[in-house]
């Protein structure tokens, strides 16, 4: 038995893309999860990354709190969550987030800091407010290197959204973790190879999304 | 007239200089004041000491000075990019600082160095941001922005363009039309033209001119470059290493009068020389007696060598000059426009300047000068020995003038 052979019988099987267990269905658990967690890590680290690359303060803390969160192993942190706060969505949610925040955090507050000089302070002598320069100059020129951030982020969650499983909840991981259990190899693999496919597609989401909302003037300036 | 009439300050302008902006003396009102303005940033540099300047009122004022002498930090205490820590500036009389900053700011169009477009921009939005910030629609702040670039001399296929796709000189020419977008009677400009090369320098240069001829804004322009001060200034303020006001004039009178050592140096050695772009052509005696067409017959051609000069300029039959020849290598009918010397660049009598005519005198292998009227035609010619004694006659004018103007006009 090779792993080609895993994959092949594993999505070969019929009973496999139906019901509550079927792949439609943890698949889209997954994604919820996923972008569940990507949006709320967004919401914390998009505008503390804003506002302190902006203002240009602040740096050092920001650092030290994103090494402190990278340093926190995950899964034992969902131990202690689930302990914690019992079975449920947050005690999942809250090392997801944790893992994601750091770097989404620190490239916006890179990508804030090393946009060009000289038109901020252009818009600045015409009168723009310090939000609209924030905003309308600083974060459209960001714009590529906070994706990045986010991209990065996105691709950790996906792929440690399998946790949730550990925790009586569904996702991908439920294939993993059932299947480690039931010694059906066969399922680990087609889990893992699903979690895979979904990590690459997340990489092309966020090539699209590049090419939305990056500026052809800033895309092709780099 | 606008703003403060200051007797003691109002800059005269005792000449004006020669094909430039004006030929009229004017007398300007204050727009801005700067009164005993003193800089001295955090770290304990002082940037600016004392300044008081009072720039006119639709006009160009140079600051002017070596590299750390403050002149960024003077431009930019007046659109309140950096606080001064004493002293005061008055805008049209008001002080800057009864206002919030962006609405000053709003008033004051701001252009620096590498123009600073931003860059996910095409060229009609970078040049509609002040319009938009000011609520103007979409459609009528880029109509503004189209008419802009015209007025700047950005070909309209550009207006789609992001920056990246422009040459520098193209960029600092939508840098001065966002600038203009609202407009704003006051321009302040750091150093806008010292990163293209000299030909587009001095195409931007003359863009600069034109535009404050038809617009008559109030331009503060930073440079280091002292030729740039000269050609552009309606006034100058040289500034020294520390902050201090060395001159503030207008250029003729920089260049003839400088205030000390500093400012001597700082012009530089040729400022004799520079200092005749100030003085007309039009004085000149032009010779037409050498000038023969190259259809002449034999016997104009020995009219004219019996004149007492050594070369013969010979000249199209429409007029225009072809070049110099020696009396006694000249037959009629078969004049050999390949053996004659060449007659360098002439000058435009009455328009350009002593500089240009002298210029042409020193650049001819004869040693004199051809004129030409305004469509290329030869107006005649004339000698260095000629345009020396102009050149002296100009200065012993100019100085009478000055004398009998306002001893001290404009400087303090
Ligand atoms: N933010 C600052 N903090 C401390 N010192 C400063 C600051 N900005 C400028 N200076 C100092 O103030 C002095 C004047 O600077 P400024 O930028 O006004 O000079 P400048 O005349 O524009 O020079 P350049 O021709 O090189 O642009 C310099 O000595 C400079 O080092
Ligand atoms: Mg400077």
């Amino acid at each position: 038995m090779n792993v080609i052979n895993f994959v092949s019988s594993f999505f070969g099987e019929s009973a496999h893309w139906h019901g509550y267990d079927g792949i439609p269905t943890r698949l889209w658990e997954h994604v919820q999860y996923s972008l569940e967690a990507l949006v709320l890590a967004a919401a914390i680290g998009l505008p503390i990354g804003l506002l302190t690359g902006h203002y240009g303060r602040g740096g050092n803390v920001l650092s030290l709190v994103a090494t402190a969160g990278r340093a926190l192993p995950t899964f034992g942190l969902l131990v202690v969550t689930t302990i914690a706060l019992g079975f449920g969505m947050l005690p999942v949610m809250v090392p997801l987030i944790v893992l994601a925040v750091p770097p989404i955090l620190v490239t916006t507050y890179e990508a804030m800091r090393s946009v060009d000089p000289p038109p901020v302070d252009a818009a600045r002598g015409m009168g723009m407010s310090e939000s609209g320069i924030m905003l309308r100059v600083e974060l459209p020129a960001a714009l590529p290197l906070i994706l990045g951030g986010l991209r990065s982020a996105a691709i950790q969650i996906v792929s440690t959204a399998t946790i949730a499983a550990y925790v009586s909840l569904g996702g991908l991981g439920r294939y993993i973790v059932d299947g480690l259990y039931q010694h059906d190899y066969e399922k680990v693999v087609g889990g893992a190879t699903l979690v895979a496919g979904m990590a690459l597609a997340t990489l092309g989401l966020f090539w699209a999304l590049g090419r939305a909302a990056v500026s052809p003037g800033v895309r092709r300036s780099n | 007239m606008r703003g403060l009439d200051s007797p003691r300050n109002g800059p005269k302008l005792g000449w004006s200089r020669v094909g430039g902006i004006s030929q009229t003396r004017r007398v300007f009102g204050v727009l801005i004041r700067i009164d005993s303005v003193t800089k001295r940033y955090p770290d304990g540099t002082v940037a600016v000491d004392r300044l008081s300047l009072d720039i006119p009122d639709r006009s160009i004022t140079v600051l002017v000075g070596p590299s750390g002498c403050g002149k960024t930090t003077t431009l930019r205490m007046i659109n309140r990019m950096v606080e001064p820590s004493e002293g005061t500036i008055l805008i049209d009389g008001v002080d800057s600082r009864q206002q919030s900053v962006n609405t000053l700011r709003r008033g004051m169009g701001y252009v620096i160095q590498n123009a600073g477009l931003f860059q996910h921009r095409t060229v009609v939005d970078n040049i509609a941001t002040v319009p938009r910030m000011l609520g103007w629609s979409k459609d009528k702040a880029r109509a503004r922005a189209r008419e802009l670039m015209e007025r700047v001399g950005l070909d309209a296929s550009f207006a789609k363009r992001y920056p990246y796709q422009l040459s520098g000189g193209q960029q600092q020419r939508v840098g001065v039309a966002r600038a203009l977008a609202a407009d704003p009677p006051v321009l302040l400009m750091d150093e806008p033209f010292s990163a293209v090369d000299p030909v587009v320098r001095k195409g931007l240069q003359d863009e600069l001119l034109r535009l404050q001829a038809e617009l008559g804004k109030t331009i503060v322009f930073v440079t280091h470059d002292i030729d740039e001060a000269v050609k552009l200034g309606t006034m100058v303020a040289v500034l020294r290493t520390g902050g201090r006001l060395a001159q503030f004039a207008p250029p003729a009178e920089l260049l003839s009068d400088p205030a000390d050592a500093f400012v001597e140096d700082f012009l530089g050695a040729d400022r004799g020389i520079r200092r005749l772009s100030f003085f007309s052509s039009g004085g000149l005696d032009l010779l037409t007696a050498p000038v023969v067409a190259v259809d002449a017959t034999a016997e104009q051609i020995a009219c004219r060598a019996a004149s007492d000069v050594p070369y013969l300029l010979v000249t199209g039959l429409d007029g225009r000059p072809l070049g110099w020849s020696e009396p006694g290598a000249l037959t009629a009918g078969r004049v050999d426009v390949g053996q004659l010397l060449p007659y360098g660049r002439p000058f435009v009598a009455g328009k350009d300047s002593l500089r240009a005519a002298l210029d042409c005198a020193v650049l001819s292998p004869t040693g004199w000068a051809v004129a030409v009227d305004a469509e290329g035609r030869a107006a005649g010619v004339v000698s260095q020995t000629a345009i020396g004694e102009a050149i002296r006659g100009a200065h012993a004018h100019a100085s009478a003038h000055a004398a009998s103007v306002d001893p001290k006009a404009a400087t303090r």
